[in-house]
């Protein structure tokens, strides 16, 4: 199954070119932003990032889920690869959207910014996955911990999404409207061209991850047979 | 199914047996949630007014909830009880469901304790802040037994518990501060069941994976 996929050098270059074209289409093919000027163009790197760390995390409970279910030892290390990712990739989404909320804002955080918190949250709590995994013995017990930890991840998402949006009424009585900016058909295809490209990049270090993981596994495994 | 329940109940009461005989928990969570109701009078500015002390009320009640979970699964911990109750002809998952029971009892029982004294020293509580005291200790209970079995398992039990649960109580949190200020308290009890269900039905089925071997 591993040989049918295709070659990580391939993905890689594929990668970098999408991310160079959307490099391009980002400063000079989409129109600039008449409210927020160049500032605004951050929602192309921010949203992408976003929505690849939920890909990551989604990868990782799907793995998590594949383990327990099928009890195969790969899906571990799948599974931890994919959310070292997507705990990578959220916190870049905290750190851009705290650029563009300084940009547009004039703060570097705002509580009313739904998805902000979410990652405050989810962030928190995949932090915790990492504490977690490397305080308990290598086995099949940690696996499968780890796997049910990640897949409350999955459950935790829409839940926490809905009681951050409960939260404002109480917490912000005036609920902050950002008026979308009505994306036109060069701003589209920047943004989907930039999420591809991160998508392909998270891939990409997914499988390089994974590859540097498996070959250290495989050393320590034939080190322990040597000398033993 | 009836076998069931009473494996459930045989379990639940075998927690309560030993705190009636040890008294190891729940003494130090009533301490524990009338010491920390007292720092919290210190703690507010005299012109926060109540709404502030709700909301500490609910900090008060999770690090509550947390001191007991910590202790939940020492009884198992030791002489290997844990591996004798896995290998017991019974469901994994009453083992899971008769802890959550005890550690509820004890909550409770907590809670009997300080919810007249928060109302005698900061300010009263209506019946819908009651119901979502309700309502979340059941989500605290579910959710925190199972990851306490998981923070038994590792190497820093005291210290992974809270990072494990903390996150997860954050929408209890949500849900109990705005069923006692908000004024349509009906949205936030709701949350609180819905968050109960999912995962109640989420920890009752993923129990077997964190103590088989």
């Amino acid at each position: 199954m591993r040989t049918a996929n295709p070659s990580v050098p391939l993905l890689a270059a594929i990668a970098v070119a999408l991310t160079g074209a959307a490099v391009v289409m980002v400063f000079f093919v989409a129109p600039e932003d008449v409210d927020q000027g160049i500032s605004q163009r951050i929602f192309y790197v921010h949203v992408p990032i976003a929505l690849t760390a939920y890909a990551c995390f989604g990868l990782g409970a799907w793995k998590a889920l594949r383990l327990l279910w099928t009890r195969g030892e790969r899906y571990d290390l799948e599974s931890y690869t994919a959310i070292h990712q997507g705990t990578i990739f959220g916190a870049l989404t905290l750190l851009t959207g705290a650029i563009w909320a300084k940009a547009s804002w004039g703060v570097w955080w705002l509580w009313s910014e739904d998805q902000l918190v979410l990652f405050l949250v989810l962030f928190l709590f995949y932090c915790a996955y990492f504490m977690l995994r490397f305080s308990l013995e290598p086995g099949a017990r940690r696996e499968r911990i780890s796997a049910v930890y990640a897949l409350f991840g999955v459950a935790l998402i829409p839940v926490s999404f809905l009681a951050i949006r409960l939260a404002e009424n109480f917490i912000h009585p005036t609920v902050f409207t950002r008026d979308g900016p009505q994306m036109d058909g060069s701003m589209f295809g920047a943004f989907c061209v930039a999420w591809a490209a991160l998508l392909l990049l998270a891939y990409v270090m997914y499988r390089v991850e994974l590859l540097g993981k498996r070959t250290d596994a495989n050393l320590r495994l034939l080190r322990e047979t040597l000398t033993s | 199914m009836s076998g069931y329940f009473s494996d459930v109940a045989a379990l639940a009461r075998k927690d309560l047996r030993l705190e009636l005989r040890a008294r190891d928990t729940l003494p130090a969570m009533l301490l524990f949630v009338l010491s920390t109701l007292v720092v919290f009078h210190f703690a507010l500015p005299s012109e926060s007014g109540d709404q502030a002390a709700y909301g500490l009320l609910w900090v008060a009640l999770v690090f509550t909830a947390l001191l007991g979970l910590g202790r939940a699964w020492v009884p198992e911990q030791e002489e290997g009880a844990l591996d004798g109750l896995v290998l017991a002809p019974c469901d994994r998952s009453a083992i899971w469901l008769g802890k959550s029971l005890a550690t509820l009892a004890f909550l409770v029982a907590a809670e009997a304790v300080a919810l007249p004294a928060f109302a005698l020293l900061f300010a009263a509580l209506d019946l819908a802040a009651i119901a979502g005291v309700a309502l979340a200790s059941i989500g605290i209970c579910t959710v925190g037994s199972l990851v306490a079995a998981m923070a038994a398992a590792s190497r820093g039990r005291e210290v992974i518990l809270p990072l494990l649960f903390l996150p997860l109580a954050i929408p209890l949190v949500v849900g109990g501060v705005g069923s006692s200020v908000s004024a349509d308290p009906g949205t936030y009890l709701a949350f609180l069941g819905l968050y109960d269900a999912v995962f109640a039905i989420l920890s009752w089925a993923a129990f077997e994976y964190v103590v088989t071997e």
